[in-house]
């Protein structure tokens, strides 16, 4: 199986990763090899076999509801790149309508 | 060597509570031999002595002022911390220049709870990108050498730690394993390390990369050093809701030398054409050691073995592409001086992330991308339940479960990098561990004809930790390869 550029390109923009040319052809090709490898697995027959989320039994986990010391705002912040009245300032999202 | 890096924990521990030695001393030994050995072991990114002189100076305060009965398990004694475990006021890379500012503001549990008990910290160890690779050379930052043979790599992702215990820079690390990340350097560097069972150890401050795999490891010179770690970071924490509320109990090793009643199995699936053939000839003499101390031998099978890296590679990448989306150039990390959202992104895990880091990215997203989940990841999850059943079946045989830690012993740098798939069969006797959430233990047996240590690995079933370190206890007590240190330093 080969994968084309186009579905290279469209897996690194739902990754939202900014990939050049050579690394598009780069993994192009390792991510077909790896894709050919693990087609072993198609052939296994899991018919009536749930699948394994967590290895651990499943339970509820709870704890009693009480307010704790949170961090500080400028802890929370220390390594925010840009920051402006204690909060995290990041490029527009949304324009303001006309 | 100076002879108190020579020390296992057990012995720097004893030294210090009969003051014979200071841990100012101890600590002072430790930066020193790091000082000469980092140019070429480069085992850590960051090296804290001003933390560790601190740190050294207290513990000895402590040990002066109080009595012995009121004194902390491990006072005085130092550690190296893999640098994907945050410290609070410490910089964590987890290898990668997308961190390479970052400072955590807080502590992981398990660093915590050694810190409760005294310890000194001497430093951040390196590490694969993200703890994705099998050799550190996916690091951003330097490439580890094997303390056994510089040209050779010391296995991964943990192989700073790895590199950091067998040099003697620090009697004990504290690493990660997701598919094998403590026990392959483990083996790869002659050293003991174990990967407990998933749930055991709190992942709370441990930067994630496959949540349902990851877990904190230990690496020492010896089973019996790792009981002491292992009985203070084991257990309960409420800031990680999938760690066990679970005894952890007292591992006694006093009067354990006879392993009569223990059945050990060996899975022919694990001694198949490719691997080193020296490898498989220690191996096989270690478990007739092990059959000398008392221990049946049973033949075992894990019929589906050979889908545990397909499966590994397709759930791994899929939880690492959801962890990793928090990378986004706005929180923290290196950030791309983009105009709009998307384009900072985009740009700042284009430029902050290494090219396994996006390979592994690339792959966990199409695997979970529509249209090809059920094939990819869907499948992979039912597969991962045949193999977690094989260990379930096997363990109602048999106690633990012996097989090689890697087919082959440590690759040169650069003989795999260009071949992912290749670099990825290193991991093919450890990943199984982490699909099933059991512990595994690796520890030396031998070493090949270029002088390279070989690892063994002891699996048990859920919660069996010290079982497996009772085990490799008896066998180390009668057996010397632990104690071998690198001649070339």
């Amino acid at each position: 199986m080969q994968l084309t550029i186009q579905e290279v390109e469209h897996i690194a923009e739902l990754a939202k990763l900014d990939l050049t040319e050579e690394e598009k052809q780069l993994y192009r090709e390792q991510l077909s090899a790896i894709l050919d490898y693990a087609a072993m697995l198609q052939g296994v027959d899991t018919g009536d076999i749930p699948p394994t989320a967590s290895v651990l039994p499943e339970r509820s986990v709870l704890r009693p509801d009480v307010v704790e010391e949170p961090l500080q705002p400028a802890t929370v912040l220390q390594n925010a790149p840009h920051q402006k009245d204690q909060q995290f300032k990041v490029p527009l999202v949304m324009r303001p309508g006309k | 060597m100076s002879a108190l890096t020579d020390l296992s924990a057990h012995q720097a521990l004893q030294l210090l509570q009969n003051g014979d030695i200071s841990s100012l001393q101890l600590t002072q030994a430790y930066l020193d031999r790091i000082q000469d050995l980092e140019p070429q072991i480069k085992a850590f990114i960051t090296v804290t002595p001003e933390l560790a002189l601190k740190q050294a100076k207290s513990a000895d305060h402590i040990r002066k002022y109080n009595t012995k009965e009121d004194l902390p398990a491990l006072l005085g004694l130092p550690i190296a911390v893999k640098d994907v475990l945050a410290l609070e006021g410490v910089r964590c890379t987890c290898g990668s220049r997308i961190l390479e500012n970052f400072i955590p503001p807080y502590t992981a549990t398990a660093v915590q709870r050694l810190l409760n008990t005294g310890v000194v910290i001497l430093g951040k160890t390196n590490t694969d990108e993200f703890a994705m690779g099998s050799s550190t050379e996916n690091s951003a930052y330097q490439t580890t050498r094997n303390p056994w043979n510089l040209d050779h790599v010391p296995g991964g992702s943990s192989g700073g730690s790895a590199a950091a215990v067998s040099a003697g820079m620090a009697p004990i690390a504290l690493g990660s394993d997701t598919g094998g990340s403590v026990r392959q350097p483990a083996s790869f560097c002659g050293v003991t390390g174990l990967k407990p069972t998933y749930g055991r150890v709190s992942r709370f401050g441990l930067i994630a990369y496959g949540s349902s795999l990851d877990s904190v490891g230990i690496f020492s010179y010896s089973a019996a050093d790792l009981a002491l770690i292992f009985e203070q970071v084991a257990g309960r924490d409420p800031q990680d809701a999938t760690s066990m509320d679970l005894p952890v109990p007292a591992i006694d090793l006093e009067t354990n030398s006879d392993l009569t009643g223990v059945r050990i199995g060996v899975p022919k699936e694990y001694f198949v054409t490719g691997i080193q053939a020296d490898v498989e000839q220690k191996v096989r003499a270690a478990i007739q050691q092990f059959e000398a101390l008392g221990a049946q031998i049973v033949e075992i099978s894990l019929s589906h073995t050979e889908y545990a890296l397909p499966v590994y590679y397709l759930i791994a990448t899929a939880e690492a592409s959801a962890n990793l989306a928090r990378y986004d150039g706005m929180r923290y990390g290196y950030s791309a001086e983009a105009a709009t959202l998307w384009e900072r992104f985009k740009q700042s895990r284009g430029a902050g992330f290494g090219s396994e880091v996006k390979r592994r990215i690339m792959l966990g997203t199409y695997a979970l991308s529509a249209g090809y989940y059920d094939a990819y990841y869907g499948q992979a999850q039912k597969v991962r339940t045949l193999i977690k059943r094989d260990f379930e079946q096997a363990f109602e045989q048999v106690d633990a479960i012996a097989t090689p830690v890697a087919p082959t012993t440590a690759f040169k740098i650069g003989e795999h990098s260009n071949d992912p798939l290749a670099m990825y069969l290193e991991d093919i006797f450890t990943l199984p561990t982490n699909l099933a959430g059991i512990p595994g233990l690796a520890f030396p047996v031998g070493f090949d004809q270029q002088g390279l240590p070989i690892g063994m690995q002891l699996m048990g079933p859920h919660f069996k930790e010290d079982a497996l370190i009772k085990m490799v206890n008896a066998y180390q007590n009668t057996t010397a390869w632990h104690n071998f240190r690198p001649s070339i330093l």
